[in-house]
């Protein structure tokens, strides 16, 4: 095929600009990562957790999270012996700021739980997307292309987590990556590096080396709603059974 | 907080899904129950449905043209939406609706109507003076041939789309259906009878709807309404509507007898939020009063005058409880918390993207489209112009 000069010179922005669209979706380049060697997910200890909130404070101000949206909260539940099916929950603006004290309960418990995407592995809100701008990554994060996004918000309404978000300023689909901009550089995420208990654990299953696989096998530890059937990576240590 | 009862997880405190996904169903259930009345006369032989023919597929057409704009508006980014075509997801059940749409437009509806009109077309474009001469030359797509043979096979092959189009009206609305009805996250919609229920709720209102626009216009062209006509659609319609409110209530009575852990939170929302929408709105008035009026139509002799009223009071009623049913489904899904432990509140905006102002915009606008579609290719026998000579 003969290109003249004219020709070429009208082609190459055009093929600039159609390549900058096929790597629009793709992560931050990272030296040495490799996707295949690697399935994230999260292990989260409901007894270490004291709810201080700094999980939220440091998710927002890493990822840029919009006011009254939440890529982590936390809930605070409240659970007597006699309506173990009912328990109270509260999250004043997703637990950021703490909770409100509160005299011990004779007759109940409290305790706080985290919550985050749970990276599941059949995830429902990727089987929904029409255009498979979210999917799940080779590494097992589940993530948004948002430059691809319709922002027609069906992964919303197909999360049983109530994870996702339409964000008001790009108004695209927005939830937790993992902070895969920072595990992909052998960093962990904000929320865990800034849990003061240790609450939260970024795990990597196909590390042998990783502590989650001794964890996993000497605790009682399980995902939410397994009903649900969607391959959850966020593993929960004590988790009650009220807890939805 | 404003709006809120219990706990909700803090990313449902608003909704996502607004009265703009109310409408989608709603414009789509009126096409193919608009189409199944015109597929009466032409493949079931119902020979006395035949004056809302014509009518029926023009309003199929002008609704289908409507139905993406609420769906486009609602995305926040609508210039991405070729996308759905380009790059389809393939497990995903939204991304088959732009196939089954051009589907149903292109294969279906327009063809239907070209095949049906074409003669007329033929004849226009030969009479017509100025531009709708030149609109009526473009719409013959080059094919004036209207030799008797030629229109024997435009009758043949319209019958064949015909026949086609029945089982793509239902996969139209159908699939609709199975948008809601495949969330496993949201157990008001995960049912595998949502499907079946919009596409008979689709085919009542569809039918309401067209006989409410035939009579109306009938009146206003000051022309005699076919009392057969309309009696047999009403009849119909109340088949159909028997049918519909079985397997809702099929649904429901299932729902509360199963009680799984979500019933106390939906028993909850119905009897609060959805009390007016679902329990007065769209089954007392829209359903229960319309099937009793139609029962009694079909059990006493009424006079015609008694009849005409009855239909367009049933025919109302149906229309505001079909769109009850699709408020209640698509609103109602989202004011309960997957946690079952909270309920928000919906609030419709007057003016905006997603307000009253352009919900309004949108159902007024198929009509208008009707309008010109009526004037462009009048339905009625006494308007068709006879074709000046076979090629």
């Amino acid at each position: 095929m003969n290109i003249s000069r004219r020709h070429f010179l009208i082609l190459m922005p055009a093929a600039a600009v159609a390549w900058e669209s096929v790597l629009a979706g793709t992560p931050e380049q990272a030296p040495n990562y490799k996707m295949s060697d690697h399935w994230w997910g999260m292990l989260v200890d409901i007894s270490k957790c004291i709810g201080c909130g700094n999980c939220v404070r440091a998710c927002q101000a890493e990822n840029n999270v919009p006011d009254g949206h939440f890529r982590t909260w936390v809930e605070r539940y409240h659970v007597d012996d006699y309506h173990l099916e009912n328990p109270q929950v509260i999250s004043p603006d997703g637990g950021k700021e703490g909770f409100p004290s509160v005299a011990e309960d004779p007759n109940g418990k409290f305790f706080y739980v985290p919550k985050l995407c749970n990276q599941c592995a059949d995830s429902p809100c990727t089987q929904v997307c029409p255009v498979g701008a979210t999917f799940v990554a080779p590494d097992g994060a589940v993530l948004i292309d948002q430059a691809y996004c319709l922002g027609c918000a069906y992964c919303v309404q197909a999360c049983p987590y109530g994870c996702r978000y339409i964000h008001p300023e790009k108004k695209v689909a927005d939830k937790c990556t993992l902070c895969y901009h920072r595990i992909t550089k052998g960093l962990t995420t904000a929320c865990c590096e800034n849990c003061p208990t240790g609450a939260r654990q970024l795990a990597d299953l196909k590390n042998p080396k990783d502590p989650i696989h001794e964890f996993l096998r000497t605790h009682n530890v399980q995902v939410l709603k397994p009903q649900m059937a969607t391959g959850a990576k966020v593993f929960y240590n004590d988790l009650d059974g009220s807890v939805r | 907080m404003n709006g809120v009862e219990g706990y909700m997880y803090p990313n449902e405190i608003s909704l996502f899904w607004s009265i703009l996904i109310v409408l989608y169903p709603y414009i789509t259930g009126l096409v193919a129950g608009a189409f199944i009345l015109a597929s009466l006369e032409r493949v079931f032989r119902v020979e006395a449905v035949k004056p809302t023919y014509r009518l029926a597929l023009l309003t199929a057409l002008a609704f289908l043209i409507v139905a993406p704009l609420p769906l486009v508006l609602h995305l926040g980014h609508p210039e991405r939406a070729p996308e759905m075509y380009f790059t389809p997801h393939s497990t995903s059940a939204m991304a088959m609706f732009g196939y089954v749409y051009l589907w149903y437009l292109m294969a279906v509806l327009v063809l239907e109507i070209w095949l049906d009109y074409r003669a007329e077309i033929v004849a226009l474009s030969q009479t017509s003076k100025g531009i709708l001469r030149l609109i009526y030359k473009v719409m013959t797509l080059g094919s004036n041939n209207v030799s008797p043979r030629s229109l024997h096979i435009d009758e043949k092959v319209g019958w064949i789309v015909t026949l086609v189009g029945i089982p793509s009206a239902f996969l139209l609305h159908g699939y609709v259906g199975f948008i809601f009805g495949s969330i496993k996250a949201n157990p008001w919609w995960s049912s595998p009878l949502i499907p079946v229920v919009f596409i008979f709720s689709a085919m009542v209102s569809g039918v309401a709807g067209v006989m409410l626009l035939y009579m109306a216009i009938m009146k206003l062209r000051k022309q005699k309404i076919d009392m057969q006509c309309v009696d047999t659609i009403a009849m119909y319609m109340f088949y159909i509507f028997i049918i519909d409110f079985s397997l809702e209530m099929l649904d429901l009575v299932h729902r509360i007898y199963e009680a799984d852990e979500s019933f106390r939170s939906l028993d909850f929302m119905v009897h609060t939020k959805l009390y007016f929408s679902q329990i007065v709105l769209q089954i007392f008035i829209g359903t229960l009063v319309p099937l009793f009026l139609l029962f009694l139509t079909q059990v006493v002799k009424f006079k015609e005058i008694v009849r005409k009223r009855i239909y367009v009071l049933c025919g109302s009623l149906i229309l505001i409880s079909v769109f009850a049913m699709r408020w209640n489904v698509v609103i109602g899904g989202q004011l309960f918390s997957k946690s079952f432990l909270g309920y928000t509140t919906y609030k419709v905006a007057l003016i905006s993207k997603e307000g009253l102002l352009v919900s309004i915009g949108l159902m007024v606008l198929p009509l208008i489209i009707l309008a010109v579609l009526l004037k462009l290719l009048p339905p009625w026998p006494e308007k068709r112009p006879q074709a000046a000579a076979a090629d």
